[in-house]
């Protein structure tokens, strides 16, 4: 019975978890977000110029961005976090000044780039070559064709896939807390982690596991709703033709 | 008819832009392509007068979709040229993309844009190629789907559409630039019976108003009705060219004898 009771006290017990709910809600949560949403802008735009240069007809151009793909899949993200954070601004690289918050989202960005580029590529060359054809067909440059064309049909194939990557995101924040966030700054797993360091209980750890479930579990059905959707089609679109 | 239409008159083709002057609206001189170690055309020419209808026709592989993509340059001669109204696909001087813009491409297969509705399949180009504003090219779209008889479509998903449909929608793209050249591949081949006769009614309306074509086709009697010259093509090599009556009638050769035997 000891045993047990031990077990809650170390995991649930839930006074620590109240005592520390409204920092995980107001600061961490909010920064988890952030921190989350502006990492994936940043790999969505990366990752889509990766990928067209990953289909770029010309090696010289393809070659430097395969590259980039196998070594940032390549290492492990505590690696690249802890390279890009800490170690630009010791190198002199500092266009953020001394706040980690910015460069946190580079280092999450640059990993997740490498990761949504190969996602973007493989959905860009599932695509048939006769709708690059019949782009050109009609005058279209190739420039035209690729964002007019290729990339829309090519973002449609790869939104679970890159839904999912945003899943992956809001849990990669967690590794950012060994940049050394300043109070305001911490996300939801270094403030859980603080408070077990000071309390010597682990509750406020498991209280942010639960957290970070309410966002990534609702996400990862969304994801397989989208998936499901865009495979079976549009059916409102499609009733509306019916009638016609 | 749709003669009686000004966009396909015969003076609205002859009087654009660059053509006035030029020769032929398709010069195809000692053409060949290589795919690696194959030799797809080997030393093929061809010149068409404007308002010309020029029918391919030969068995599957022999390269007709090669020698229709070497002509609005949607493939690169491994050697030859090719000049569209006079000017070489390949000189540095030609805006490809522009000369593209006038050669309408039906294709066997569609390829529609899947991700747009047909009004913007049909307008898209005319926006960010032509350069119009929205409205007025969904003008021009509207009238070209009017054309071809697909009113009331205009916010459907090609996907939604039958095969018929889906060419008409094509056609509808490709008419809708205006072109001065348009060339078909095998546009009916995909298609269900009872739906080819709609398609070949509208290449044919298309054919007597004047317009330049160039038309890959298995329908002999289309070929027979409507071309002013059918050349046959075999492993790359135009093998005879002439009027339907001649190449239909009497063949010369083995091999379009032995072609017409298994397709008529
Ligand atoms: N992009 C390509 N790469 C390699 N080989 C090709 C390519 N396109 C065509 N070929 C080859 O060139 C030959 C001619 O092809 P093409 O499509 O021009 O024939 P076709 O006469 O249009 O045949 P079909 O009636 O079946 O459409 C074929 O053997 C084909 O395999
Ligand atoms: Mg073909």
């Amino acid at each position: 019975m000891t045993g047990l009771n031990n077990l809650i006290r170390t995991f649930f017990d839930l006074e620590e978890m109240v005592n520390v709910f409204p920092t995980l809600i107001t600061v961490g949560l909010r920064n988890t977000l952030v921190l989350a949403v502006f990492a994936m802008l940043f790999a969505v735009v990366f990752g889509l110029l990766l990928s067209l240069l990953l289909v770029s007809r010309n090696i010289a151009v393809r070659a430097p961005a395969f590259l980039y793909v196998d070594v940032f899949r390549g290492l492990p993200a505590i690696l690249t976090i802890y390279l890009v954070g800490q170690g630009l601004p010791i190198a002199g690289i500092a266009p953020f000044g001394r706040s980690p918050y910015p460069y946190a989202v580079v280092a999450i960005g640059i990993i997740q780039a490498a990761y949504l580029g190969e996602i973007f590529r493989s959905g860009i060359q599932s695509l048939d070559r006769s709708q690059m054809l019949a782009a050109r067909s009609v005058g279209m440059t190739h420039h035209q064709a690729m964002w007019l064309i290729i990339v829309p049909q090519a973002v449609r194939n790869v939104l679970p896939a890159t839904m999912n990557q945003f899943i992956i995101i809001v849990k990669e924040t967690s590794l950012v807390y060994l940049l050394g966030l300043f109070p305001l700054q911490r996300e939801l797993f270094s403030i859980a982690q603080d408070h077990a360091a000071n309390t010597g209980n682990l509750s406020s750890l498991v209280a942010a596991g639960i957290i970070y479930c309410i966002i990534t579990v609702p996400l990862t059905h969304l994801v397989n709703y989208v998936d499901k959707r865009l495979r079976e089609g549009p059916k409102l679109v499609a009733a509306e033709t019916a009638e016609a | 008819m749709a003669v009686s239409d000004p966009i396909l008159s015969r003076d609205a083709v002859a009087g654009r832009d660059g053509v006035a002057g030029a020769g032929y609206a398709i010069e195809v001189r000692h053409l060949f392509k290589n795919f690696g170690q194959q030799v797809v055309l080997r030393d093929v020419s061809l010149a068409q007068r404007r308002g010309e209808v020029v029918c391919l026709i030969g068995a599957s592989g022999c390269g007709k979709s090669t020698l229709l993509r070497c002509i609005n340059g949607l493939e690169q001669p491994t050697s030859g040229t090719v000049l569209i109204n006079g000017l070489d696909l390949a000189s540095p001087k030609t805006n490809i993309d522009a000369v593209r813009s006038r050669v309408g491409m039906v294709f066997q297969s569609f390829n529609l844009f899947q991700h747009l509705s047909v009004l913007d399949n049909v307008s898209i180009a005319l926006r960010h190629v032509r350069k119009l504003p929205r409205a007025q090219a969904e003008e021009i779209a509207r009238k070209k789907l009017a054309q071809v008889g697909l009113t009331g479509k205009e916010r459907s998903r090609p996907a939604q559409l039958s095969g018929g449909q889906q060419q008409r929608v094509a056609i509808a793209r490709s008419l809708a630039m205006d072109p001065e050249i348009m060339l078909f591949d095998e546009a009916t081949s995909a298609l269900d019976p009872e739906l080819v006769k709609g398609i070949l009614a509208i290449m044919r309306e298309l054919a007597e108003s004047g317009m330049t074509m160039v038309v890959v086709t298995h329908e002999m009697r289309f070929a027979r009705e409507v071309s002013d010259r059918v050349c046959f093509l075999d492993k790359g090599v135009i093998v005879e060219e002439g009027s339907p009556a001649r190449i239909f009638d009497d063949p010369q050769s083995t091999r379009l004898r032995n072609f017409l035997a298994q397709v008529l």
